[in-house]
């Protein structure tokens, strides 16, 4: 079992938990994920690693309620437990040689940028971030984001906050008044990674994507994780989730990401139905 | 005495209705049915069955005990030279390897070896008695990978010799292929997890949800104490065709499809995992894993189940007695046939239609036997012109398997051969590295479980030399 030390709620529908994980806390790194059960018949799913505190032995995650799996995880309350955590998993991001950087965040991929953002300042790199909300009430961790950036530009899709519009508008802006970066790291929805890719191509800049497929074990044995990268099936528990933004095939992964929509939504359903009754 | 010459059939649930069901087909024998079983066996001096035992079990010594009806003398003979029998005796391929070799079997039908074996660990289950005295520790450390059946035996023999083995497993729960691969209709896991318990028992520690490579290293196990590592990691990642059309929904590994059904239970009506329940599936591939998918399939709904494999019937990999149940179940074989191709639903006028992206069929192309391939299995040459399309809405490759490199990689100085599984020296298990020892899949690549069982027997000896040698 592993303990919930910590739980903050960052908006209606994200939630930060620190987990008692000292062995993953000991090697997690920028870029990695691990995978959790909270009870024992529960779905097994992939969440980014979004800080380790080796001295506490926590893992912090930061996800978004969005089925039944992450609304069994809400209800679960600091100093309760879940049932399986384990990690780190997929490759950590590539940091080598990056002196200046561009994060591209949107919605609930902001958490999993933060520590990548996080990271890259660390290493004393210059880090621009790019981070897109639907409206004002979601916009989660600003403060931190405006720690570890040089330059923070935060947009809402109704422009209830920061300025009005999508991620791609600022990004090349920034590029076109002749910000040279290294790279630009994109995480987000697919479609917005999909934008973000097709923005930056003119300017030449390396594009590196994280990739949020469906996952079962997380390990290379199932395979159900599986993208078109470079014409190439790549198994993005085992050789991602970070790729070459310019080889990925964005709209067969958004297509396969819809395979069990229906099964989900009844899930989800259910998960609402049951929280009512318990309400009551 | 007079020769029986056909072997007493053991009761299975009836075709019709274990079709629907997850429950376990073959019921195994009755005390009776084991005695006059037991009885067919001639006892001939040169014992050509123990030769074709990977593990050399004394074969015609345990059916001599069940002939006189001391099962628990049957299954301590067994015992010496298997750890597994409750599992060996459901999934062994039997008619390739001790039943093979039996002299009854030149004439006749040989001796049901495997049914025996079965009904002498089910006995004991039952009614024997485990001998639970702890042995006294002996003070040492070792580190297994992987609870599989090489890494549960290795594990095992270590533990009885008074070691201190700590068990690292990647998933949620112990077992390997034989909880999360090898369906419950044909080995239920109430046996695997008996299994695990006895080791508990034996004090040996199993850590689930610890991914060596990732979560720890070997390099780290050695630091934490540990004297010897054992790697038994498993076959490894799936493979695919690389024909079009594989990233279309409804396209899965067979690992991937056994794993959701099994491990994730997604069989139960109430499992939040989710699975397709496709009315017609195409399993491509023709070994235990594709008759275990195809299986899967069926009692899941499925209205038409094919089997798409490039060579005949008598190439087929998979043990005799799973083809022959698929069979009776109604599992097509759609033999000397090679996708070439699989489709899938666009509509062109809607690009947001849920249907886009899911599989319509499978196209495929017929083949003939060719000259004889390196190991002696007849090459499939296609027949040019000969492609025809079957409408399916799921596809299963199960075309087997490539090492994982993860503790390759994070391990300096494995040795790995040209396929990346694990070099070690035949005798003892060991690697290219100093005290660590690997066996089962992840050396020799998808094999069976009896080799694997054999393979964690070999490294558990090894190690005990080297360790109680070091002083
Ligand atoms: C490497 C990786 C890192 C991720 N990091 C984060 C994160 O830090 N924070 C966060 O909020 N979300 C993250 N996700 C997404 C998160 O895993 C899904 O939101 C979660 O699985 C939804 O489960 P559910 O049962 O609540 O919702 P469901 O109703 O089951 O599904 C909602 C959505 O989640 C996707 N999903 C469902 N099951 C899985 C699964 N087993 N694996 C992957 N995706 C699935 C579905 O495609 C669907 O679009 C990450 C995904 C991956 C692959
Ligand atoms: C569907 C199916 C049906 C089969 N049917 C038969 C049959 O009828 N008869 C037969 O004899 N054989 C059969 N086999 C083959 C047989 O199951 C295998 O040969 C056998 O299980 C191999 O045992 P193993 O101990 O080497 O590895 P596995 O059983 O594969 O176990 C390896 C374990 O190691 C874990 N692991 C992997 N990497 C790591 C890591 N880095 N850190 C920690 N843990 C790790 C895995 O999660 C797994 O639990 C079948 C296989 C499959 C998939
Ligand atoms: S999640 Fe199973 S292979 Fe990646």
């Amino acid at each position: 079992m592993y303990k919930i030390i910590k739980k903050r709620v960052l908006n209606p529908t994200v939630t930060m938990m620190d987990i008692y994980a000292p062995l993953i806390a000991n090697k997690g790194r920028a870029g990695q994920f691990i995978i959790l059960r909270v009870d024992d018949d529960g779905e097994r799913i992939p969440l980014t690693i979004a800080g380790c505190d080796k001295s506490t032995g926590t893992v912090k995650i930061i996800f978004q309620v969005v089925g039944a799996t992450t609304m069994a995880l809400n209800a679960k309350a600091e100093g309760e437990s879940i049932c399986d955590f384990v990690g780190p998993l997929g490759c950590p991001t590539k940091t080598d040689g990056i002196k200046r950087v561009c994060i591209v965040g949107g919605g609930v991929g902001c958490a999993i940028a933060l520590p990548v953002a996080q990271e890259f300042a660390s290493l004393g790199a210059e880090v621009h971030s790019v981070v897109g909300f639907r409206n004002k009430d979601l916009v989660i961790l600003e403060e931190e984001f405006n720690a570890c950036s040089d330059k923070l530009i935060i947009v809402t899709d109704d422009g209830s906050y920061g300025r009005q519009g999508v991620v791609t508008a600022p990004l090349k802006e920034l590029l076109e008044s002749g910000e040279q970066y290294d790279e630009v790291i994109a995480i987000g929805p697919v479609i917005m990674m999909k934008f973000v890719v097709e923005t930056v191509k003119p300017f030449g800049v390396p594009v590196t994507v994280s990739m949020n497929p469906i996952m079962i074990d997380g390990t290379g044995m199932c395979g159900g994780c599986r993208l078109t990268v470079g014409g190439k099936t790549k198994f993005a528990c085992v050789d991602g989730p970070d790729f070459n933004g310019y080889e990925v095939d964005f709209d067969e992964a958004m297509e396969r990401s819809t395979m069990y929509a229906d099964f989900e939504r009844r899930e989800r359903e259910e998960g609402c139905n049951l929280f009512k009754k318990e309400m009551k | 005495m007079a020769i029986i010459p056909k072997r007493c059939e053991m009761p299975v649930q009836d075709a019709a209705v274990r079709a629907h069901n997850f429950n376990e087909v073959a019921l195994g024998y009755t005390v009776e049915m084991a005695v006059a079983e037991a009885g067919r066996c001639l006892n001939c001096k040169n014992k050509p069955c123990v030769e074709g035992c990977p593990v050399n079990i004394a074969i015609p010594d345990f059916i001599t005990k069940v002939k006189q009806g001391d099962f628990e003398g049957a299954y301590s003979v067994i015992s010496m030279s298997s750890s597994l029998p409750a599992v060996c005796g459901r999934v062994c391929p039997q008619e390739s390897q001790c039943e093979s070799k039996c002299t009854l079997g030149i004439k006749f039908e040989p001796v049901a070896i495997g049914r025996l074996e079965r009904f002498v660990a089910d006995r004991h289950n039952e009614c024997g008695l485990d001998n639970d005295l702890l042995p006294a520790p002996n003070g040492h450390k070792v580190a297994v990978i992987g609870s599989g059946p090489s890494g549960l035996t290795c594990a095992g023999d270590l533990a009885k010799k008074g070691y201190k083995v700590t068990v690292f497993e990647a998933l949620h729960v112990a077992g390997g292929v034989l909880v999360y691969g090898i369906p419950e209709f044909r080995l239920p896991k109430k046996i695997v997890a008996k299994e695990v318990d006895a080791l508990k028992r034996y004090g040996v520690d199993i850590q689930t949800n610890v991914v060596i490579g990732k979560t720890l290293t070997i390099d780290d196990l050695f630091d934490q104490g540990y004297e010897g590592v054992f790697i038994g990691s498993g076959a490894g990642l799936p493979n695919f065709m690389g024909i079009p059309g594989e990233s279309l929904k409804g396209v899965y590994s067979a690992n991937e499809f056994l794993t959701r059904s099994n491990l994730m239970k997604a069989y139960a009506a109430d499992s939040h995992t989710p699975i397709m329940h496709a009315k017609r599936v195409a399993v491509i591939g023709g070994g235990n894993v594709a008759m275990d998918a195809a299986r899967t399939a069926l009692r899941l709904g499925a209205e038409h189940v094919y089997i798409i494999y490039r060579r005949s019937m008598e190439e087929l990999p998979a043990r005799r007695e799973e083809v022959e149940h698929a069979e009776e179940e109604g599992i097509e074989f759609k033999i000397l046939n090679n996708p070439v191709e699989i489709l899938g639903y666009r509509n062109p006028n809607d690009r947001r239609d849920p249907k886009n992206g899911f599989v319509t069929g499978i196209r495929v192309i017929k083949c003939r036997l060719g000259e004889p391939d390196e190991r002696g299995r007849r090459r499939p040459v296609e027949i040019p012109g000969s492609e025809y399309e079957i409408p399916v809405d799921c596809v299963i490759m199960s075309i087997g398997t490539s090492p994982n490199p993860l503790i390759k990689n994070t391990t300096a100085g494995l040795e790995v051969n040209r396929r990346g599984g694990i070099v070690v020296e035949e005798n003892t298990g060991k690697t290219s590295r100093d005290a660590v020892w690997a066996g089962g899949d992840a050396v020799t690549g998808a094999a069976t479980v009896i080799l694997a069982m054999g393979a964690g027997k070999t490294a558990a000896r090894a190690i005990d030399n080297y360790i109680s040698g070091k002083k």
